[in-house]
């Protein structure tokens, strides 16, 4: 689950991670209003709120010199859409902006914690080429990402802060505060199962401060169940609508740009099958897993969702039953298609238990519903029925 | 032959009165595993399914000496299920259950460096040795004692490989599922090295998807087999080829977070080590039949 940085910096700041003075708004008047509170001189920097990154370059943080200029900035980027390298080509809508006091740079640095897959445990990654693009960093100049495991055991020891600290090539005025908030985001990330935590840049500024000018804070899905207070930052303008309904009803649903839809269970298989799908020449509209214990409802539930999507030509079923019985899922598929109505053609492949009895039940059901027996067939099969009907 | 599990192999079931595990319990029963008895937190000295229950893994392990533990406890709690196995002397723990925070899992797989334990999973469908021994949620049926191994990150995935190798008359020496999870107990190259050791076993597969590098280590660990001159032909398969950047696919694990994580990516290595890669879901047991027979991909 992600957050907005102004959620990102307020958790941070309860941490101790030094930040500026700061407060959301959410139309141009109260910009201004809050922007006077935090100083009455200025420069203050006034930056759109939205999940995605890249806001820097397409236009969404804005410097402002006066209270005029900050209501300007707030007027350009309120209820407009943005549009960055992280978002699609439609962008996202700016609901609310962050005015921030302006500072003095005098030097951006690169710092994140995230999970190192390999080790299985979180990993401190710092650069001194804060402020621009990690992954282009790593791509170009791996040289200068440094790397720093934590033991779950110890924790941040102070040889890693200093080690970190002498890699940066920090003053050695700041490597007390420096290591602190390593300290401070390592305790956050644990204490609340974040995913990952980014300060890009950590800057430090000409008074020889370190403050985090940036924040990206996501957290682990898995883990949210026990953090009520994270789930109540979840800002649903944010997430895709249709992604949002699967969840209601505990289905993994991803929306991607082709026009096959499908319906699978078990995430490796529905992975391969949008796969095959391309094999035979067309592209899936959706990742979909309905899961090891569909019931009639989650099977209806799917089926909505797939085909309230307008660019979906036909449907691909894919069943491999297991615990999943292929009778129940041809069940769930009759009487789903009893409420929403099939505007498309639908091949359905069963296999596994109970596949003949399920493919009796769709046979008996009176529905135009194409079977078939492996993989390769029921791919071929439903990106030839596309074709066809759009034909 | 076999690895890890056989017909003798003493089972005990973690969370063995709730549903999933009753109904998986009686599922290894019917398909002759040794299950011994399971436990239930304060259900202790009562009967199920005609087996003991015990309070604690460690009573369960004193009383039935039972070696391997399937764990069927909810996510909050999973974790901890675990290190109780371990902690009791199981040598082979197997986690099913999907959604463990993945800062529990960080302090599982510490807690179990040095241990004798082994884990595989979690978020699993578990370990099969076709005709012996039964271990998680797959469907029996479908196996068939033969000359596979198979390591895979997926479920039913992994059924549909299963069932091609059996179509082509292959079948299957073990499978193991070690989950889509990015923390987890045995990776690729922990179940390869042992299908390695198996002569049993004549030809391996090994499923993968999106998200981290475990894929790219095992292509490197079979590369260097076959360069000592002790190489077994293997078929591998990497799904996501049309999974985007960045999103999270199912599985925790089936996210590509960074460089060199993509299917595309994966697939890459493994051609440049000259490693057999399914072309498509649907040629997984052909492919493997023609490596058997000394053909290339079919």
């Amino acid at each position: 689950m992600n957050i907005h940085e102004y959620q990102a910096k307020q958790i941070l700041d309860g941490f101790g991670v030094p930040i500026l003075m700061g407060s959301v708004a959410y139309t141009p008047e109260e910009a201004e209003h809050v922007a006077a509170e935090i100083s009455q001189d200025g420069p203050w920097v006034v930056k759109a709120q939205i999940h995605a990154g890249g806001r820097g370059k397409a236009g969404g943080v804005i410097l402002a010199r006066s209270l005029a200029e900050v209501k300007a900035a707030a007027e350009k980027l309120i209820n407009k859409r943005l549009v960055t390298h992280q978002t699609s080509l439609n962008g996202q809508e700016v609901k609310r902006v962050f005015i921030e006091q302006g500072c003095k740079i005098a030097r951006e640095l690169y710092v994140s914690l995230v999970l190192n897959r390999n080790e299985g445990r979180l990993c401190f990654v710092v650069s001194t080429e804060g402020g621009t693009d990690i992954e282009a960093v790593a791509a170009q100049t791996p040289e200068k990402i440094v790397k720093e495991t934590i033991d779950p055991v110890l924790g941040v020891k102070p040889y890693q802060g200093r080690k970190l600290a002498f890699a940066l090539g920090l003053p050695l005025a700041v490597h007390a505060s420096f290591y602190q908030i390593l300290k401070s985001i390592y305790e956050a990330y644990c204490d609340l199962d974040a995913a990952m935590i980014e300060i890009n840049p950590l800057v430090l500024t000409d008074d020889d401060l370190l403050v985090a000018l940036d924040a990206k804070v996501s957290f682990d899905d898995n883990a949210l169940y026990r953090h009520q207070e994270i789930e109540v930052l979840r800002d649903q303008d944010e997430e895709d609508p249709a992604e949002l309904e699967a969840k209601k009803h505990d289905l993994s649903y991803v929306k991607l740009d082709g026009t096959i839809g499908c319906m699978v269970n078990g995430a490796g298989l529905a992975m391969a099958t949008m796969d095959i799908i391309q094999v035979h020449g067309a592209s899936p509209a959706n990742f979909l897993d309905v899961g090891g214990g569909a019931s009639k409802e989650k099977v209806q539930a799917a089926f909505k969702l797939i085909l309230s999507d307008p660019t979906v030509e036909a449907v691909l079923i894919n069943i491999f039953g297991g615990i999943m019985h292929c009778d129940i899922i041809a069940e769930g598929i009759v009487d789903a298609a009893k409420e929403v109505s099939l505007t498309v053609p639908m091949v359905v492949r069963l296999q596994g238990t109970n596949h003949e009895i399920g493919k009796r039940i769709l046979a008996q059901s009176g529905l135009a519903v194409i079977s078939a027996d492996d993989l390769d067939d029921a791919a071929a099969k439903v990106v030839k029925a596309a074709r066809e009907d759009a034909a | 032959m076999s690895i890890l599990i056989n017909r003798h192999t003493k089972l005990i079931c973690q969370g063995f009165t709730g549903k999933h595990g009753t109904f998986h319990s009686e599922q290894a029963l019917a398909y002759g595993t040794k299950l011994m008895g399971g436990v239930t937190p304060g259900k202790g000295g009562a009967q199920h399914l005609g087996l003991p229950v015990f309070n604690t893994v460690h009573d369960a392990v004193s009383h039935t000496g039972a070696t391997a533990s399937m764990i069927y406890v909810p996510a909050p709690f999973a974790a901890d299920a675990i290190c109780e196995a371990a902690d009791a002397g199981i040598e082979l723990i197997v986690c099913i259950t999907e959604g463990i925070p993945v800062n529990d899992m960080v302090t599982v797989r510490r807690y179990l460096d040095g241990r004798k334990a082994r884990l595989i999973g979690p978020n699993c469908p578990g370990i099969i040795t076709s005709d012996e021994c039964k271990i998680g949620i797959m469907p029996g049926s479908i196996h068939k004692a033969g000359k596979i191994g198979i390591v895979s990150r997926s479920g039913t995935l992994t059924y549909e490989a299963v069932y091609q190798t059996t179509l082509e008359g292959l079948g299957q020496t073990t499978c193991v599922g070690i989950g889509g999870d990015p923390v987890k107990g045995m990776n690729f190259v922990d179940v390869l090295d042992l299908f390695w050791q198996d002569s049993d076993t004549q030809g391996v597969m090994m499923i993968g998807e999106i998200g981290g590098q475990d894929e790219q280590e095992a292509a490197d660990y079979i590369a260097h087999q076959t360069k000592k001159g002790n190489g077994k032909p293997t078929v591998a398969f990497i799904a996501g080829v049309t999974a985007p950047p960045g999103r999270r696919m199912g599985h925790a694990g089936a996210i590509v977070s960074s460089a060199g994580e993509t299917a595309h990516d994966k697939i890459e290595h493994f051609k440049k080590l000259g490693i057999t890669v399914a072309s498509s879901p649907a040629k997984l047991g052909s492919t493997m039949k023609a490596r058997m027979e000394g053909r290339d991909a079919a």
